[in-house]
C-alpha cells in the first residue's frame, strides 16, 4: 500500500508542476491573477507530495519494509538506527527525491518573497521553478522510481554501504543538494529577466544574494565531503579529483566566477551577457554533474552505474542549454554594455582576469573528467587523465587567482595610479618576499610551496591593511575598539564578508600547500610488541581484538603511540566486515592537532592476532583545511546578511 | 579601442598558456587502460598503464614481512604477473576484478604503484548471521586475548 501511495503521489506531483508552469505562463500573458494564483497552489501542493513521499519512504525505511526494492537495497535488519534515516539518501533514487523535495521548498520561499514585491518576473520565475521541479519528479516517476516493489520479498534487506555509515553522510548530501537545488532560483530569474526584457540591475541584485546561499550550502558540502573522505576512507588524503568530485566542484568554480563579475555589473554596467552566460552554465553543470556520476559513463567510486536515468539527464540538459543560449541570443540588444574599459591596471581588469583564471580551471577539470570519453571518441584508445593531471594544471591557475585575491579588493577601479598601487602593494609585497625568503632558510626547496606561502602572506597582508584602514577610521570617528574592530564587518557586511571568505581561502590554501609538502608515510608489518617510529612518533602494535556488531563483524588493532615528550595514546584502527560485501572495509583512527595529525590504517593482520601490517601517516598541516573552511563559510554567512549600507 | 585590443591579447596570450599547459598535462600524465593481451602484444617499459582484470584463483602471494605483494591478472586470453609493494587494499581478493596502475618491468611482469580494487554493486544474497569463517576468526582472536 504504501508504495503504491508513494507513486502516485509522485505521479500527482509531476502533473501538477506541468499545470502549474503552464498556469503560471497563462496568468502573465492574459493578465488573469487567478491563474497565478493556481499555479502557486501547485506549488504548494508539490511541496505538500514531495514531503509525503520523504515521509512515506521514512516509514519504510523504519518498519523494514523490504517489498519496495529501495529499501531493501539500503538496509538490514542490522542497519542502525540513524542509518536507516540516511539511507533515504544513501542512493540514486532516494538522492533524488531529497533533491526534488529542496527545489520544492526553494520554490516556496520564492513564492512567499517575491510574489509582491517582483511582480513582473515573478510569474516566469515561478514557470522555470515548476518547470525544473517537473523535470526531477518525472524522474522519479520513469527512471529512477523510489517506490519500486521487489519480488519475492526477501527475509533481509542487502544493507546500506558500509562507507556511508558515518555521521559526515547526514550532513553532506544535504548541504551538496541544498547548494545544487540553489543555482536554480537565480538561473530562474535570469531566465525571468531575459524573458521579460528587463535585464537592468534588479534580478541582478536577487541573483547575487541566492548565488551565495547556493555557494554557501556548496561549499559547506564539498568541505564535509572532503572531510568524509580523509577520515573514512582511509587513503590520507582529501580531494582525489574523482568524477563525482570535479561534478561539484565545476558548479562552484563558475558561481564564483559569477559573484565577482556581477561587481563589475553593478559597478560599471558591463558584462551583463557574461554574467547571464555563468549563471546558465553553473545550473547547467549542476545537471551535468548528476549525469556524469549516475549514467554511470564514467567509472568513479560513487557511481551507481544505472541504466536509462542518464539519457533524461542528457536531454534535459541539452532542453536547458538550447532554451536559455536561444533566450539570450534573441536578447543580445538589451545586453550591450554601457561602460567601457579604461585601462589594464584597474578593479574591472583584476576581475576579467579573475573570471578568465576561474573559467580556465572549470574547463580544466571538465576536460580531464570527460577525457577518456573523448579520447575513446576520437581516437578509439582507453585512456585517462588521473590526479597528476589535475594538479599539474590547477595549481598554477589556482596560485595566479590567489595573487589577483589579493590585489582585487584594493585596487582602484577604472585606472589604479602608481600612488595608489604603491599605497596598497607596497607592503604586503615585502611581506610576501620576506616570508618566502625566510622559508627558504628554514630548508623549504619547494618552488610551488614558496610561492603559495608568498601569495598567501601578501594576501593576509593586504586584507590587514585594508581592514586596519578602516578601523582606524572608525576609531577617528568616536567608536570603542571592540565596536571598530567587530561592528565594521556587521556595518559593511558585504565587502568584510567577502574579506573572511578570503581569509578562509588563505587558509584552505596553507592547508593543501602544507598538506602536498609536507606528509611523511610509511608502510610496515608488526610482530606483537614491535614498534613503527616516523616522524618522532612512535607506533606500538599491542595486539588484536574482535567483536560483533548489529550489523557487521570488526577486528580493532590496539596501537600505542607514544612521542619524545613520552605524552602518549591508544589508537585503535579496525577493519570492519559487512555480510553483503565481499572483502573488509578499514576504519582509521587519528589524532588531528594543530601542525600534524598522526593517522593509522590497519590492513592485514595474521588470524591468531599475533602480527598485523598498518599503514602510518603524519599528516601535516590538514587540520587548517577544516579551520580554513570553517571561516569560508562564516564570510559567506556574514555576506548573506541584509546590507546595512545605504544605497548612495 | 586601444585599452580593449590590449584586453584581447593579453586574454589570448593568456589562454595560449593555460592551452599549453593543458597539453604538456596530458601528455605528462595521460594513462593507457589496457587488458593483459593488449598489454602483452606490446609493452612498452616505462610507459603508464591501468592493467585490468581478474585475480587469478590461487595466484596471490602475499608476504608480510617484505609486504610483498604478488598475484596474476587474467582475461582468460593472457595472464600478467604483477608486483606490489605493501598490503592488499580493501575490496581486493582472489577471484574479484582489479585495476592496477604502473608501468610494465623489463624482466617480464607489472610493476604497480597503485591498486585500485572495483567494488562489485550486485545484488547478493543476505546471509543468515555471520559467515562462518568471521565465527572462527572470532574464536581465534578471542583465544589470542585471553
Amino acid at each position: 500500500m504504501i508504495p503504491e501511495l508513494g507513486y502516485a503521489a509522485t505521479v500527482v506531483g509531476f502533473v501538477l508542476a506541468l499545470y502549474g508552469a503552464m498556469a503560471a505562463v497563462i496568468g502573465v500573458r492574459t493578465g488573469r491573477a487567478d491563474w497565478l494564483r493556481t499555479g502557486e497552489r501547485a506549488a504548494v501542493g508539490i511541496w505538500i507530495l514531495i514531503t509525503a513521499c520523504i515521509a512515506l519512504m521514512l516509514y519504510a525505511f523504519l518498519t523494514f519494509d523490504f517489498s519496495v526494492r529501495y529499501v531493501a537495497m539500503n538496509t538490514n535488519r542490522g542497519t542502525p538506527f540513524y542509518y536507516r534515516i540516511t539511507a533515504l539518501w544513501g542512493a540514486l533514487e532516494g538522492s533524488i527525491v531529497l533533491w526534488a523535495w529542496m527545489l520544492s521548498i526553494y520554490t516556496l520561499i520564492v513564492v512567499v518573497r517575491y510574489r509582491r514585491r517582483q511582480p513582473e518576473l515573478y510569474p516566469w520565475v515561478l514557470s522555470v521553478m515548476l518547470g525544473i521541479l517537473a523535470f526531477f519528479l518525472l524522474v522519479m516517476s520513469i527512471p529512477a522510481p523510489p517506490f519500486e516493489r521487489l519480488s519475492p520479498i526477501p527475509p533481509d534487506g542487502r544493507g546500506l554501504n558500509p562507507l556511508l555509515e558515518d555521521s559526515g553522510m547526514i550532513t553532506h548530501p544535504v548541504a551538496l543538494y541544498l547548494g545544487f537545488t540553489g543555482f536554480s532560483v537565480p538561473f530562474a530569474f535570469a531566465m525571468a529577466a531575459l524573458l521579460v526584457g528587463r535585464t537592468g540591475d534588479e534580478w541582478i541584485t536577487i541573483t547575487r544574494r541566492w548565488t551565495i546561499v547556493a555557494w554557501y550550502f556548496l561549499s559547506l558540502g564539498l568541505l564535509i565531503g572532503g572531510w568524509w573522505s580523509y577520515h573514512v576512507l582511509g587513503w590520507g588524503g582529501y580531494w582525489a579529483w574523482d568524477p563525482v568530485e570535479n561534478a561539484a566542484f565545476m558548479p562552484w568554480l563558475t558561481g564564483t566566477a559569477f559573484l565577482h563579475s556581477v561587481m563589475i555589473q553593478e559597478r560599471r554596467r558591463m558584462l551583463k551577457l557574461w554574467n547571464l552566460t555563468l549563471i546558465i552554465l553553473t545550473f547547467g553543470l549542476t545537471l551535468f554533474g548528476t549525469f556524469l556520476t549516475r549514467s554511470g559513463i564514467i567509472g568513479s567510486v560513487h557511481s551507481f552505474t544505472q541504466g536509462s536515468i542518464g539519457v533524461f539527464f542528457l536531454a534535459f540538459l541539452t532542453l536547458t542549454l538550447l532554451g536559455a543560449f536561444s533566450l539570450l541570443a534573441w536578447r543580445t540588444d538589451h545586453l550591450r554594455a554601457q561602460g567601457e574599459l579604461d585601462s589594464a591596471v584597474s578593479r574591472e581588469s583584476v576581475f576579467l582576469l579573475n573570471n578568465l583564471f576561474l573559467i580556465a580551471a572549470t574547463f580544466t577539470v571538465f576536460f580531464g573528467t570527460v577525457f577518456p570519453l573523448l579520447s575513446e571518441a576520437a581516437r578509439g584508445v582507453k585512456v585517462s587523465v588521473g590526479a597528476p593531471f589535475f594538479n599539474l594544471v590547477n595549481i598554477p591557475i589556482f596560485l595566479a587567482l590567489l595573487f589577483l585575491m589579493g590585489v582585487g579588493p584594493l585596487i582602484a577601479w577604472r585606472r589604479a595610479s602608481a600612488e595608489n598601487l604603491k599605497r596598497n602593494f607596497l607592503k604586503p609585497v615585502l611581506a610576501g618576499i620576506v616570508a618566502a625568503a625566510v622559508l627558504r632558510l628554514f630548508g623549504v626547496g619547494n618552488v610551488l610551496v614558496l610561492t603559495a606561502m608568498a601569495l598567501v602572506v601578501f594576501v593576509a597582508g593586504t586584507i590587514t591593511l585594508d581592514y586596519g584602514r578602516a578601523v582606524r577610521a572608525r576609531r577617528r570617528s568616536g567608536d570603542e575598539w571592540g565596536a571598530a574592530t567587530w561592528g565594521l564587518l556587521l556595518r559593511q557586511n558585504r565587502r568584510y564578508g567577502g574579506f573572511v571568505v578570503h581569509l578562509g581561502i588563505l587558509v584552505i590554501a596553507l592547508g593543501v600547500a602544507g598538506s602536498q609538502a609536507w606528509s611523511l608515510q610509511t608502510e610496515t608489518t608488526l610482530e606483537k610488541g614491535q614498534s613503527v617510529e616516523l616522524a618522532g612518533y612512535r607506533v606500538r602494535f599491542d595486539g588484536l581484538s574482535a567483536s560483533e556488531e548489529s550489523n557487521h563483524f570488526k577486528v580493532t588493532g590496539a596501537f600505542t603511540m607514544t612521542t619524545g615528550r613520552s605524552s602518549f595514546a591508544e589508537l585503535r584502527p579496525a577493519r570492519k566486515f559487512y555480510p553483503q560485501e565481499q572483502t573488509p572495509i578499514a576504519a582509521v583512527d587519528y589524532r588531528l592537532g594543530w601542525v600534524e595529525d598522526v593517522y593509522l590504517v590497519l590492513g592485514d593482520f595474521a588470524r591468531d592476532g599475533s602480527r598485523a601490517t598498518v599503514k602510518l601517516q603524519v599528516n601535516r598541516l590538514v587540520s587548517w583545511l577544516w579551520i580554513g573552511g570553517l571561516v569560508l563559510t562564516l564570510g559567506a554567512a556574514l555576506a548573506i546578511l541584509p546590507d546595512h549600507r545605504k544605497p548612495a | 579601442m586601444t585599452t580593449q585590443r590590449k584586453f584581447v591579447a593579453g586574454g589570448l596570450v593568456i589562454v595560449a598558456a593555460i592551452a599549453y599547459l593543458i597539453w604538456s598535462g596530458v601528455s605528462q600524465s595521460v594513462v593507457y587502460f589496457v587488458t593483459p593481451s593488449e598489454l602483452l602484444a606490446a609493452p612498452v617499459a616505462n610507459k603508464t598503464y591501468r592493467l585490468g582484470g581478474l585475480v587469478l584463483p590461487g595466484s596471490l602471494e602475499w608476504d608480510a614481512k617484505s609486504l610483498a605483494l604478488s598475484f596474476t591478472l587474467s582475461d582468460g586470453k593472457a595472464q600478467v604477473q604483477v608486483k606490489h609493494r605493501g598490503a592488499p587494499p580493501d575490496l581486493f581478493a582472489e577471484g574479484r576484478g582489479a585495476v592496477v596502475e604502473g608501468a610494465w618491468a623489463r624482466e617480464g611482469y607489472f610493476r604497480a604503484s597503485l591498486i585500485l580494487a572495483k567494488h562489485s554493486e550486485e545484488y547478493k544474497a543476505p546471509h543468515d548471521g555471520a559467515d562462518p569463517g568471521y565465527k572462527e576468526l572470532l574464536k581465534s582472536l578471542r583465544g589470542e586475548g585471553k
